[in-house]
Parts: C-alpha cells; structure tokens; sequence
C-alpha cells in the first residue's frame, strides 16, 4: 500500500537573479513500513523535495501547477494544496514527523529537553501533561538514552551529539508518526555513534512500522539502512529501484560514477576515479539530460544534450533516465 | 624507515577550562603524552573521532597550539627546528616549510580577493618574491600545478564550486613551497564526486613536488586509500599506530576495531560486526 506519492514535483525559487529550478519532474512513491532512500550530492533538490512534503520551503517557492504530493490511508491529502499554516498541523509533526542533521539547530537552546517533548504532544495529542511527560520519558529510555528521568530536565547542551539525535528521534516518533523524514540524520556524528543511530533507526521501523524517506549523501548509509533508493542530480531523478538492484547492477553513468567515486576498503589498490567536471551551477542548469556535461560515456552530439530522456524500466521496479534504445 | 622529517616526543598540550580565583585553572589535556614520528616523503594519516585531539596535534606541530610537554622536531636534513622554542625569525622561516589546508573551502578563502591575490598573499607577506612579475609566475606554476584554469585567476572565489575551491585553497598553501603539509579533514565538505579529485590531486602534487602529509581525517575509507601510514588517537592518545595495510587487515586495538566495524558497508547484505567497546571519558586535572 503507498503511503506517500509524489508526482511530477517541480519546484523554483524566485531570486533576484530570477527563477532557480531545484527540482524537476521528481515522481516517488513511499510504501507503508518501507525505506526509501534519497541520495544525492549538494545542489541534488534532495533537501528541498523532503521540505515540499512538509510544506517547509520558504515564501520564495513556486510549485508547479503539475506537481501533487498526496498522502493516502484514510481520506488523501492533497498536502501542496494546503495554504494554511492551520491546515498543516496535523500534517507537520503528526502524521509526518521530520527529523534534521544538526540536533542542536533543532531543539530550542533555552528550554528543556523534556518541555519541548512536551510541548509538541500536548499541540498534537490529546494527553494530560503528566501522561506527556511519562511517554516522553518513555521513549527517551527507548532510544538507548540512560537515566531519561533526569535527561529530561536537561539542556540541549548538556547533551552529547549521540544523544541529540536519539532525543530527537524520541521526539519525532513520540506522535506516533505514519512517515519520517530524515534529512542526513547521521552526517555530523561520528562513524561508531552514526552506526548506533542506524541500528537504532532500523530496529524503530520494526517496532512501530512507520515509513521513514532517509535522505543522505552516503551511499553506504543507504546501502545498510533502505530498501528502495532513489539517486537524485541537479533536481532530477537520475535512478531508482530496489536498494540491490541500484547499488551492484547501476544502469545510470551518474550511480556508477558515485560509486566508482567511493573509496572501496575491500581493494585498497583500485584507484578513486572522480566523475569529471563540477557540478553546475543552478543559475547554469544543463539542456537535456542534466548530467550530460559531466557524463564521460556519452559521445558528442548525443541525444542526452538536447532532449530529457524519460524514465525507462530496467527491470520490474528498477528505473533510470535513459532513452530506450541504451537499455540492456 | 627513512630519517623522519617531523618527530615528536611525548607531546602533551593542554588547554585551561574556565578560572579560577586562586591557583591555577583545571586543564583538560588534548593531546597526552604522544610520540609520532613522519618520515620524509611519507603520506601519514592521522584518524579519530570529533574531541580526539587530532586537529590539535596538527596544530601544534604548526607551532598554532600551546605545547605543555614534550618535544616536536622538525629536520630536512639542512634546516632544523625546535617548534617549542622558535624565535621570531626562526618562526617565520619554518612558515614557508611547513603549511596547513583547511577543511572549508567556502571560509577559507577571502570574498573580496581575486584568486590571483588569494595565491600570492602568503608570497608577499613573506617576502619570498621581489616584484610583481615574480609573484605573477610564481602563481601561475602553482596554480597550473593544481589543475586551476589560469584565466581564472582574476575572478572572485564566489564564482566557483567547492572542488575548484579546495584547489584554490591548496594552491594557496603550496605557493611559498612548503615540504610538509597537514590537511586537516581537506575532503570531508566535499561531494564524493568531486573528492576523489581531489584526493588524486594531492598524491600527483607529493610526487611533483616532494612533499610530506599529516592527513588529518575521521573517514577511514578515504585514509586507507591515500595514507601509507596510519594513526588511529582517541581522547588525546596514539592508541594504534602502523602501516595502513596492517591496520586495516588486523587492527589491535578495541577502539581501531569498533571504528573499522562502523564503516556503513555498500553491500546491503554485508551487515557490518557490531564491535562492542567500552568508551572511556576525558580527563580534567586540577
């Protein structure tokens, strides 16, 4: 069952340097209890296609009259055509909770962590303060944080990074959210504490059995934590399928490149090879295939300059934007 | 091993936490008690965690953090410096030897100066070049040398991506023709697409240019791949230390296991070992 389906998102941010184009055509569906990876590099609209389904981008934003973001399962929510903040509410924090790279941007420096958990149930919910604070307590203790009782009278900054994101976690899934969202939760932390935090996160899913959209950089966080990914550039969908599929059979010269790009700690001796080129700027945005500037297996003169390949299916559920005729 | 280029012996730097009214404050120490030696040539890596103290130990063999005890040395073969006790001039000679690239292309380099001028600044502040034709192709051999197109030279950093960046930011350190270079986490602001360039830069300019490396970072992947040595420091020790190969094949100590363990594999099915290692906490003396 699809819990979230996104489709034929466009989304520009007007500038004084005129319309920025960030994300382009993107269509994904999120099934109940599944993970669906979003990756991509800085530029890729990964960020800003996950703050459309919060309805988080700033007043700069236009959506294309095209683009849909509907959550299903009860009446579907047409979420882009909600205007009002009102509207949102239950939306933002109740069935979707979103959690951030840097805890420590994310929680209110000057009151505690307890009354923020609070705070938000009491917005959401219909408990008593006391139950608020028991369930609360409740869920820190869920998370791996020791002694929550006496964490939850603490500051934010008396906090090790580890434990920010697990209070964070805690808070976001205190509402009993249907979809996470996890804009690269564990980038700030260190290797053996962003281990935690994806052992943690996977043994969340089986317990509550939300969907969670994790976007990240990192192919290898993806690699352990999704089960479909979609691989983003420039504001397009370049590839996407099951997390197998994409990660040893990649049909696109843009997922080869990230992963050829990767340092391998299985053959010390393979050279790194970087994808040529620099990533556009958005002011820039490449004709065609957004990537065909930085693609070193194209010829001159190919299709891929001028016109948009659509998406192609490689096999069932496996797609990548190439022209029919360059799939095997 | 060859003669090292850089030593150091039993180097401690603390730091003073807060004040006291009497007495002298409480000190936490960065860096306890650590011996390293970087032989001439060598690609050294230096791996921990955020609060290991690696970024300090960088810093104090740049003489830019306090050292408490211990000694640092730092010998060519023809120059020989004492980096506890530099005089003035002293300290100013060992700055074209010895150089530093930062992690932030975007904070490190000046909005206001042309790329031009960011590559010749450390030139004139020195005094290395006599006229402006000097510095001019000075900059030019150098920023040839890292693949930066010189007609980009008179425009400003803004125009340009965090890759291009980093190269700018490099050329810059290498402009006064340091031998020895400690890259503090140089890639880890970078696009995976966009760090193994300049990874594979960095090993092209230690054979055109004969230089040594202090490779400061916290991605063990990125470290096993250009380092030919490693050392692994947690909460201000060298708690491993050892050809990257050996490390990598059999690492000895609990901490080098737990983070070799982490590294998030890119097969799905290759679930990595959870190594369970018990974490230790910084010490505050006084």
């Amino acid at each position: 069952m699809s819990l979230l389906s996104v489709e034929n998102l466009s989304i520009r941010f007007k500038t004084d340097e005129g319309l920025i184009t960030t994300v382009e055509n993107v269509s994904f569906d999120i099934q109940e209890g599944e993970v669906l990876g979003l990756v991509g590099e800085s530029g890729s609209g990964k960020s800003v296609t996950a703050k459309a389904i919060m309805q988080l981008n700033g007043r700069n934003t236009v959506y294309d009259p095209a683009s849909k973001i509907t959550l299903h399962g009860g009446p579907d929510i047409d979420i882009l055509s909600l205007k009002r903040e009102r509207d949102m509410l239950p939306i933002r924090g109740g069935q979707i909770s979103m959690i951030f790279q840097e805890p420590m941007a994310s929680f209110a420096p000057a009151i505690t962590v307890g009354k923020q958990m609070v705070e938000q149930l009491q917005i959401h919910t219909t408990m008593s303060k006391a139950q608020a604070k028991e369930l609360s307590i409740e869920m820190l203790d869920r998370v791996g944080i020791t002694e929550p009782a006496r964490r939850f009278d603490q500051y934010v900054f008396e906090f090790s990074g580890g434990m920010r994101q697990r209070a964070m976690i805690a808070m976001a899934l205190t509402t009993k959210p249907r979809l996470l969202i996890a804009d690269e939760p564990t980038t700030a932390l260190d290797v053996t504490i962003q281990r935690q935090v994806i052992d943690l996160m996977k043994e969340l899913i089986g317990d509550f059995g939300m969907s969670i959209l994790f976007i990240t950089h990192d192919l290898g966080v993806i690699a352990q934590t999704a089960d479909r990914v979609a691989v983003m550039y420039l504001g397009r969908i370049m590839e996407q399928g099951a997390v197998r599929d994409v990660l040893r059979t990649p049909a696109h010269a843009y997922t080869r490149g990230l992963l050829n790009a990767l340092p391998n700690l299985d053959n010390l001796d393979a050279p790194l090879t970087p994808i040529p080129g620099d990533i556009p700027s958005p002011l820039e945005r490449p004709s065609g295939c957004v990537f065909h500037t930085r693609n070193p297996e194209l010829a001159p003169g190919s299709r891929y300059e001028t016109e948009i390949p659509p998406m192609s299916e490689i096999r069932p559920g496996h797609f990548a934007a190439l022209f029919p005729e360059d799939v095997q | 091993m060859t003669t090292p280029l850089v030593s150091i012996d039993n180097l401690t730097v603390a730091f003073p936490i807060g004040r006291k009214l009497f007495g002298p404050p409480p000190m936490v120490k960065a860096v306890k008690n650590v011996s390293l030696s970087i032989p001439k040539g060598s690609f050294v890596g230096l791996v921990g965690e955020s609060g290991s103290g690696k970024t300090t130990l960088g810093r104090a063999i740049l003489q830019a953090a306090p050292i408490t005890d211990g000694k640092i040395t730092y010998d060519d073969g023809e120059r020989r410096y004492d980096i506890a006790s530099l005089s003035k001039d002293k300290l100013r000679d060992f700055r074209s030897q010895a150089q530093l690239i930062f992690q932030d292309p975007y904070a490190a380099l000046s909005p206001r100066m042309t790329v031009r001028d960011i590559i010749a600044e450390p030139l004139e502040v020195m005094g290395l070049t006599k006229t402006r034709e000097e510095t001019d192709a000075r900059v030019r051999e150098i920023a040839a040398k890292c693949r930066i197109n010189l007609e980009h030279l008179r425009r400003y950093p803004h125009a340009f991506s965090g890759g291009q960046r980093q190269r700018i930011s490099i050329a810059r350190t290498l402009a006064a023709g340091p031998k020895f270079v400690v890259a503090d986490e140089c890639v880890a602001a970078l696009d995976v697409s966009i760090q193994a360039d300049i990874l594979n830069l960095l090993k092209q300019l230690q054979r055109d240019l004969d230089l040594t490396y202090l490779f400061i970072s916290h991605d063990l992947s990125v470290v096993a791949h250009v380092c030919d040595y490693v050392a692994v420091m947690y909460l201000g020790e060298i708690v491993e230390e050892g050809p990257t190969r050996e490390i990598f094949a059999n690492p000895q100590h609990d901490y080098t296991k737990a983070l070799l363990a982490a590294i998030p594999s890119l097969d799905p099915d290759q679930r990595s070992r959870v190594v369970s290692f018990e974490r230790g906490t910084v010490t505050v003396d006084g």
